[in-house]
């Protein structure tokens, strides 16, 4: 199809406002306060290794937890009723409206010592849980903030899967768990690799919910990087440096994660 | 039908975004083009007497101050306020230092109102315009971080001290020493910001809190790395919910927020160690090249009166620098609310007001705390 | 007959199992949320102790201009920025869709970017070229500049809702409508269009949603005279952040709840009287 120039306006807009910003996050990675070319910042990177890793870590495992509720979820809601559907599909969005940091203090009322969590579980007669600032904390936290993205790109899949394959697959005589990882599961992974890019990569580098469910103290990249630009010293160069190791690291996994799947198709978001 | 619907709704939508747009864009530009571009415009219709009408961008601390006194300047003076809000001095320096912002008045704490004076980024102040500047009690004029007076007013202040939950301590609390012990394990709490905690540390060693020694700045390093395991977290206003509701026992925070977190939990009291605090003050300034420099002098001129400062006080529940204000005010407090909102002579001889630190201290500062929070 | 155990794909409607799973997931979904809207009617500040029940945070939020101006102004932006972004994403992601493969895959790259991006990054790069530009323009950073940092993080999202959709496109009904008579534009104006409509749709909530909740973008671009609700939340974390918060958050999720309700009682009722229609 001829289409080629619908994109020249994007196009235009993309050189202005997303490769010129990032040529300037380049320049300033690369260049000191005093000015001039210098590998300065990237040198001193590797004390950080500690934080790369915990922030790494971290994203992997809540990316691993949304995967295995949010899988389930959408399987159940692609077999509802299409109208039920599309209310579900809503109200997964929904929270998602309020704001961020709200949502986290609220989470932080639930999960504390005294929260709402441990009065039930005193009420039932169970012990107490001490999960606030604590790095388990964190993943609860980033697997609430971040399922509603695992769950779309895998749901909107599965919901438009060629029916037909699945049931001549069951005529051909599959049990139904051989039907699902034989059939259905390969079909929905260009889903499951889209949601695993919207979750892995924004859970990355978040700040604020280490900061209040980790009690400050699983200092995550996204703190990092926070700190160099809003913190005693405004330091640009160095929060631009981490940032852009980050962003290679993460375009690596990206591309590690792509070989999985089918070559043409890419990130499905929905 | 349904289609057609949802494009013209979209196509709607879009004509309106652009239309909106648009005039949000024209607007603000043929206000910016109105007040002049370039330097030598903006200082020279500063140099003009107050205009009548005009608008002024205030930017100071979030639920900083009563909203009715904005209101009430605007119906004086006819001048629009246009106020918005920041969380933290770093965040309001990193957004003037990118140069994003054109504000007219400015409300930063001290140590950053002394970076910005040496960085040169502050408009020194008309006081012909600011006679209500006689009303400011003396002991917040001529401070460390503004030596000559002439680039701030002051607009609150306020000390740290350490609160604490009588129900869980025992024994008398007079020393930082509370925070450090280690038998209430999980249930002290600590600043998430470098500065405070940092000066604690050096107060409770003994160190002033502007310290530039490398060797001293360690050993406060050294101290509150070794508070990590037995602390419950790092907190800014996290603290009011988790002191008030008994998730946490022991933190240092402000006298004024104490006093709101003793009206929800009456078991909480508060100190003033004996090796020292801080003592803050957060003032108002006007930053280079602002381009209603007149309206700011008025705005300030209007803070710094009696009622307004009553009613920041009465809002805000920090101590005014106006000592009228002061005056009315203690009047209603009883002893102990007192005691704490405005410390004796002799209490604030043990005090120390942050001073801006130079360059290389000041990456110190970031490289250790890394140490001390990773 | 034995029971069918969850997985079976065979199964038209979910196993109770299923339906019994999604319900503790939406529960768990909602649990902060109810928990934010009840502390919106707490007597106190705190949003850990419980002291009373009050309506006075809505008074308060209705005489508060600075938070009301605020919450208008999100709103505006994020309609006008996922308006704009679904426009511009849906051409690029078409236009995209007719190129030759590498060049393609070059320019999704280029469109992930912001997305990688740590947002405080984005924020100030931005800012630091708004702030070039107006040496050069002399505008004045305000909503203007908020709507295109927006749109820079929000278009991407489009982008990555239509694109699949596009993959799946039939290319033979474009054909077939082709040989009906149809030019190449209304082909794609009569097929296309609809074909791709849920990913459009889709990415339109998404960016609405992603423009909402931003705060650090926002921050930096926004200039000095206008403050999102985001920025200003953020803004009272010395303080601490009012129930009067909580209010206008309950608010917006009561309305757009209500909107929800709204149109599915509408369709029920339009789905009724068709079926009234076929059976007269």
């Amino acid at each position: 199809m001829k289409t080629r120039a619908f994109a020249y306006p994007y196009l235009a807009w993309m050189t202005l406002f997303v490769i010129a910003p990032i040529i300037l996050v380049v320049v300033y990675a690369f260049s000191a306060a005093g000015g001039g070319f210098t590998f300065s910042n990237f040198s001193g990177i590797a004390a950080y290794s500690a934080v790369f890793l915990r922030s790494f870590a971290l994203a992997g495992i809540a990316t691993a937890a949304c995967l295995l509720l949010g899988y389930p979820l959408a399987y159940v809601l692609s077999k509802e009723k299409p109208r039920l559907q599309r209310v579900l599909v809503m109200l997964i969005m929904l929270p998602m409206w309020m704001n961020f940091l709200l949502r986290t203090y609220a989470l932080m009322t639930i999960l504390e010592n005294t929260g709402l969590l441990n009065k039930f579980l005193a009420l039932l007669g169970l012990p107490q849980l001490n999960i606030i600032n604590t790095p388990g904390a964190v993943v609860i936290g980033m697997v609430y903030n971040y399922l509603p993205f695992m769950v779309l790109p895998i749901y909107s899949v599965i919901v438009k899967l060629d029916r037909s394959l699945i049931e001549a697959a069951q005529d051909l005589g599959a049990s139904p768990d051989r039907c699902f990882t034989r059939v259905v599961f390969p079909l929905s992974l260009p889903g499951i690799l889209s949601g695993i890019t919207m979750v892995f990569v924004p859970a990355v580098s978040t700040f604020v919910i280490s900061q209040l469910l980790g009690g400050g103290k699983s200092m995550m990249l996204g703190d990092l990087i926070e700190m160099e630009f809003l913190g005693t010293s405004y330091n640009p160069h160095l929060g631009s440096a981490i940032a852009l190791v980050m962003m290679i690291v993460v375009v690596i996994c990206m591309r590690l994660m792509n070989k999985f799947g089918s070559g043409e198709e890419q990130a499905v978001i929905l | 039908m349904k289609l057609i619907k949802f494009r013209s709704a979209l196509a709607a939508a879009l004509v309106f975004a652009l239309v909106f747009a648009l005039t949000a864009c024209g607007g603000t530009g043929s206000g910016s083009a109105a007040s002049g571009s370039g330097a030598a415009s903006a200082s020279s219709g500063a140099a003009s007497s107050a205009q009548k009408g005009g608008e002024v961008n205030v930017y100071n601390w979030g639920e900083y101050i009563d909203e009715g006194l904005n209101d009430q300047f605007e119906k004086a003076t006819g001048i629009k306020v246009n106020y918005t809000t920041f969380d933290s001095n770093e965040s309001m320096y990193s957004l003037l230092k990118s140069g994003g912002s054109s504000y007219d008045v400015i409300i930063p704490s001290d140590y950053m109102i002394s970076r910005l004076i040496q960085e040169g980024m502050l408009e020194k102040l008309d006081f012909a315009n600011i006679p209500n500047f006689s009303l400011i009690d003396d002991k917040y004029k001529k401070l460390e971080y503004d030596p000559t007076n002439e680039y701030s007013v002051p607009y609150t202040s306020g000390t740290v001290g350490l609160i604490y939950n009588t129900k869980v301590v025992t024994g008398t609390v007079d020393s930082w020493s509370l925070l450090f012990d280690e038998k209430y394990s999980g249930q002290i709490l600590m600043f998430d910001n470098p500065r405070d905690a940092f000066g604690i540390a050096l107060k409770y060693q003994g160190h002033s809190l502007n310290t530039t020694d490398e060797g001293e700045l360690n050993s406060a390093c050294e101290l509150l790395r070794s508070q990590h395991p037995y602390l419950q977290g790092y907190v800014m206003d996290q603290i009011f919910n988790k002191l008030e509701s008994g998730e946490a026992a022991i933190g240092p925070y402000y006298a004024g927020d104490y006093l709101t977190m003793l009206d929800t939990n009456p078991d909480l009291a508060f100190c003033r160690p004996k090796e020292g605090t801080n003592w803050f003050v957060d003032a108002m300034c006007v930053p280079k090249g602002a381009k209603n420099k007149a309206n700011a002098e008025a705005y300030i001129n209007f803070m710094c009166s009696t009622d307004a400062c009553l009613a920041n006080m009465k809002e805000i529940g920090y101590t005014s620098a106006n000592k009228e204000a002061c005056e009315k005010y203690a009047a209603d407090l009883d002893a102990a609310a007192y005691d704490i909102m405005f410390p004796t002579e002799e209490e604030l001889k043990n005090c120390e007001i942050f001073t801006n630190l130079p360059a290389e201290t000041l990456a110190l500062y970031d490289k250790l705390w890394i140490e001390v929070k990773a | 007959m034995k029971k069918t155990r969850a997985f079976d794909p065979a199964e038209s409607r979910p196993t109770v199992g299923g339906r019994i799973f999604t319900g503790l997931i939406y529960f768990l979904l909602y649990l902060p949320i109810f928990v934010l809207i009840a502390f919106s009617f707490n007597a106190s500040k705190s949003r850990s102790v419980w002291t009373g029940f009050t309506f006075k945070w809505y008074g308060e939020l209705f005489r508060d201009s600075g938070i009301m101006s605020s919450f208008y102004l999100t709103l505006i932006l994020s309609l006008a920025a996922a308006a704009v972004a679904t426009v511009l994403g849906t051409f690029a992601a078409v236009g995209f869709y007719g190129m030759k493969r590498r060049w393609r895959a070059a320019f999704l790259e280029v469109n992930n970017i912001p997305l990688m991006n740590a947002d405080i990054v984005t924020g100030v790069s931005l800012c630091l070229m708004f702030v070039a530009g107006r040496a050069i323009l002399g505008y004045e950073l305000g909503f203007g500049t908020l709507l295109i940092a927006h749109l820079t993080f929000d278009i991407p999202y489009v982008i990555l809702s239509v694109m699949p959709k596009l993959y799946q496109l039939d290319r033979n009904l474009v054909d077939a409508a082709q040989d009906l008579g149809c030019t190449w534009l209304q082909a794609f104006f009569k097929v296309v269009l609809p074909e791709i409509s849920p990913g459009i749709v889709n990415g339109a909530i998404i960016a609405f949603t992603m423009s909402v909740d931003d705060f650090v973008i926002s921050y930096f671009t926004a200039g000095s005279k206008i403050m999102t609700l985001s920025m200003r939340i953020y803004s009272m974390t010395r303080k601490r952040v009012p129930p009067t918060i909580n209010a206008v958050s309950t608010i917006l999720f009561v309305s757009v709840l209500l909107l929800l309700v709204i149109i599915n009682v509408r369709e029920t009722r339009q789905e009724a009287a068709k079926k009234r229609r076929q059976l007269n």
